[in-house]
């Protein structure tokens, strides 16, 4: 166990933790014992503090003294089946962490035969099967809606997976793919490689441009030249390029905020935003059934 | 005649009035938060969309308001009261016991306006920053210098039972926040823990649960140990029993904070023995329970008569309640519904509302009458109303937790046929709504009987005159 930093700790835990318990046996045993008598024979102790104060000398209840009793064993007992005195890892060798593996173990037994059935079958005759959709739509409340919404429309910075507009492609290899293994967003600044503030606000209309959005025409015409450097990653037509995850910039989806201000800020700021990875949470199985909801999401009207 | 007598013969009773007074007026204030909070969590509006008001700002405001302004108000007015009084004599250092008033005021008006403002260090029930922590320490020195001091110059020879709870609460208090607020400043009002990772998660959380067990289990023990045997006027039942369940008490709850981190990063030895010993508490924690019951015995009858005295008595009934429950949800499987859940919050209420706020009531009744040359409080009509609302509003709030608590846990784990959770999260918030009306009306009603209570306070407070009280001779055996 790597929870000591030498054969000290472990000793000392097992000697103050049994000597504790069996220190409250002790103390126990030895009040029991005590019993003061007071000269008046009134049954007290014969100390008077405030002029009322007094006590008695009532011997410890019974029942209380075995109820002691009972949580002193059980905790000795205790100490024998479960790891608690330093490294000795206890009789019944339970720890939390195998606690939880046997629970997932039997689980994932139970439902491995309900999920092969579904991993025979293609994503499109998934998105259409009553029983996977339903489980489908509640792994999505679960894990996909805290960020995406329940109704799967996202909000700023949360892609909608309702309308088609895929930054990393939506095929359901691809969306399989996203959920396994997560993705990573990441725009660099861009300002200084565009120019002076003048060419990134033209660039800005350029890219308004492209979607026909509200933007001025002589700045556009201006910015672009200037495009070239977005290029690279959104393409010559600004429509994207989803193999390195860069979003089309010509169909009026606007992840990070719509008109000009958001679109200068970008430039200027770049960013990073991230889907974490399920991978870990599901068996590839059941991302299966996953994509196939996500992916009937925007494709519901082939049914 | 005498020329100079260095002990006074009359009890320096000056700063238990401040403190009484201001108990009363932060437990308005504390509970009032409280219930803003409890509604905002039905109503978000009520958040207001400023980030001064929002939950997660007044959420600290209210804990620390309630343990720390209310409870301790109440400590410091009856541990001063009951030490000079079981030791027969004045305050050692009197004006030292005025500073510690002060200071803990100033303590309390820094975390208002800080809690609110943001800075925080993020541990629960020690949020405060820094400098702040550092003018808490210095008031705790100074009480456990008027404390022990008063006991040192005390005129009778043994110690009473309930200093000996009131020492152990002052002692371990100090140790716990002088360890726990170990930080490194950044700057003024930010600093970072001195710890990292799982083992500021244990510090905090021995911290934590032993906040729970010495300033609010062993400081009101030591009043209950004054104010049931003086209210009552029946001796203490058992001295043996006192004896054990003291030291029990104090060894015991030390060990139990690993229960607050059951199933985390935390190792499995170190999660069993703070279930272990968590159940060893159940005893000492009756033990208490017990001895203060049981002086009732012979005088049960009292209870029609006397609403302070009922005050004391269901405070113990709480007590009792909620430390059998504690030891149970310490118990891992049951602690696997119960983490998380609106149950610990209805488990800590039964204790802060049941236990720690009305063995306070009770005992400030006692001695506000006293402080102020009076024979009863103004209205013990108010006192009557005052205990019916209080118990009604805790039956209410505990109630709606447990339901709520309990029901959110067992949704959690619903889990459906094909391995995903039955409900989602949002779910379980929405199921809750109606007990979270419920808490609303339970904590409605606790703080309508505290402001029936200050009205009284002021009332007798206003129609009496600071007392002074004369230091009765010693009695012959004691």
């Amino acid at each position: 166990m790597s929870d000591f930093t030498s054969s000290f700790w472990p000793m000392f835990i097992t000697v103050i933790s049994v000597g504790g318990v069996i220190g409250c046996a002790l103390l126990l045993w030895l009040t029991s014992k005590i019993k003061a008598t007071s000269p008046n024979g009134d049954n007290t102790n014969g100390h008077v503090w405030d002029e009322n104060l007094r006590e008695m000398n009532n011997p410890l209840p019974r029942w209380w003294v075995w109820m002691f009793i009972i949580t002193i064993v059980f905790s000795l007992f205790y100490f024998a089946a479960y790891p608690a005195i330093g490294t000795y890892a206890g009789k019944l060798g339970w720890t939390q962490v195998n606690q939880y593996e046997k629970e997932m173990e039997e689980a994932n037994k139970t439902i491995a035969p309900l999920y092969a059935k579904f991993a025979a079958m293609p994503v499109e005759e998934l998105a259409v099967n009553a029983e996977a959709k339903a489980i489908g739509e509640r792994m999505f409340m679960n894990n996909c809606a805290q960020c995406h919404g329940s109704d799967a429309h996202g909000s700023r910075g949360f892609p909608n997976l309702t309308d088609k507009d895929w930054i990393y492609g939506g095929s359901p290899e691809k969306i399989a793919e996203t959920l396994t293994n997560g993705r990573v967003g990441m725009m660099p600044p861009m300002a200084a490689a565009v120019g002076t503030e003048d060419d990134v606000k033209n660039v800005a209309h350029y890219v308004l441009s492209l979607s026909n959005s509200d933007h001025d025409a002589t700045r556009a015409t201006a910015g672009k030249e200037k495009f070239a450097v977005c290029a690279a990653c959104h393409g010559a037509d600004g429509t994207g390029n989803q193999s390195i995850g860069a979003p089309n910039l010509a169909d009026n989806i606007w992840l990070h905020g719509a008109g000009e201000e958001a679109i200068i800020k970008r430039i200027h700021e770049g960013k990073v935003n991230q889907m974490p990875a399920q991978g870990a949470k599901f068996s590839p199985e059941q991302i299966h059934v996953l994509a196939a909801y996500v992916w009937g999401l925007s494709n519901n009207e082939t049914k | 005649m005498q020329v100079s007598n260095s002990q006074s013969n009359t009890y320096s009773d000056g700063v238990i009035r401040q403190f009484s007074i201001m108990a009363v007026v932060w437990g308005v204030v504390g509970m009032l938060v409280g219930v803003i909070i409890a509604s905002q969590l039905v109503w978000p509006e009520l958040n207001l969309g400023l980030q001064w008001t929002s939950f997660g700002r007044l959420r600290p405001l209210h804990t620390n308001a309630v343990i720390f302004a209310f409870g301790g108000c109440t400590l410091f007015a009856t541990s001063y009261y009951i030490v000079q009084r079981t030791c027969h004599t004045a305050l050692f250092m009197p004006k030292l016991a005025t500073f510690t008033f002060w200071g803990w005021q100033a303590v309390i008006v820094a975390a208002a306006i800080s809690l609110p403002l943001g800075y925080t260090q993020g541990k629960e029930y020690a949020e405060l920053e820094w400098p702040i922590d550092l003018l808490i320490a210095v008031v705790w020195v100074s009480y456990a210098i008027v404390f022990f001091g008063t006991i040192g110059i005390r005129r009778v020879k043994h110690i009473y039972v309930a200093n000996w709870f009131l020492g152990a609460f002052i002692i371990a208090v100090a140790l716990l926040h002088i360890v726990n607020s170990a930080a490194m400043p950044a700057s003024f009002m930010h600093s970072y823990s001195a710890y990292a990772g799982v083992q500021d998660a244990m510090v905090q959380w021995w911290y934590g649960h032993n906040a729970v067990g010495f300033f609010l289990t062993a400081g009101f023990l030591g009043m209950m140990y004054y104010f049931v045997p003086k209210q009552a006027d029946r001796p203490v039942y058992s001295y043996s029993l006192s004896i054990v369940h003291f030291w029990a008490l104090i060894f015991t709850y030390m060990w139990a904070g690993p229960h607050h981190l059951h199933y985390t990063a935390l190792p499995d030895w170190t999660q069993s023995l703070g279930m272990a010993f968590s159940l060893i508490l159940l005893a000492p924690s009756w033990g208490g329970m017990i001895n203060g019951m049981m002086t009732l015995s012979g005088a049960w009858h009292k209870l029609r008569t006397d609403p302070i005295l009922r005050f004391l008595i269901v405070s113990l009934s709480f007590y009792g309640m909620s430390t059998f429950e504690g030891p149970m949800m310490a118990i891992k499987t049951v602690n696997s519904l119960s983490h998380y859940t609106d149950w610990t919050v209805g488990h800590v209420h039964s204790g802060a509302l049941g236990w720690v706020g009305l063995v306070s009531m009770g005992s400030l009744y006692y001695m506000v009458p006293r402080l102020f040359g009076q024979k009863q409080m103004h209205s013990i009509k108010a006192i009557e109303l005052h205990f019916w609302m209080a118990t009604v509003g805790i039956v209410l709030y505990i109630a709606a937790l447990w339901i709520s608590g309990v029901m959110e846990g067992l949704m959690w784990r619903a889990i459906n046929a094909d391995g995903t959770l039955t409900y989602t999260f949002v779910e379980s918030v929405k199921a809750k709504q109606p007990y979270y009306i419920i808490r609303v009306l339970g904590g409605l009603l606790y703080l309508g009987g505290m402001i029936i209570m200050l009205w009284n306070v002021i009332k007798t407070a206003t129609s009496g005159k600071a007392a002074t009280a004369t230091i009765p001779p010693v009695a012959a055996h004691a």
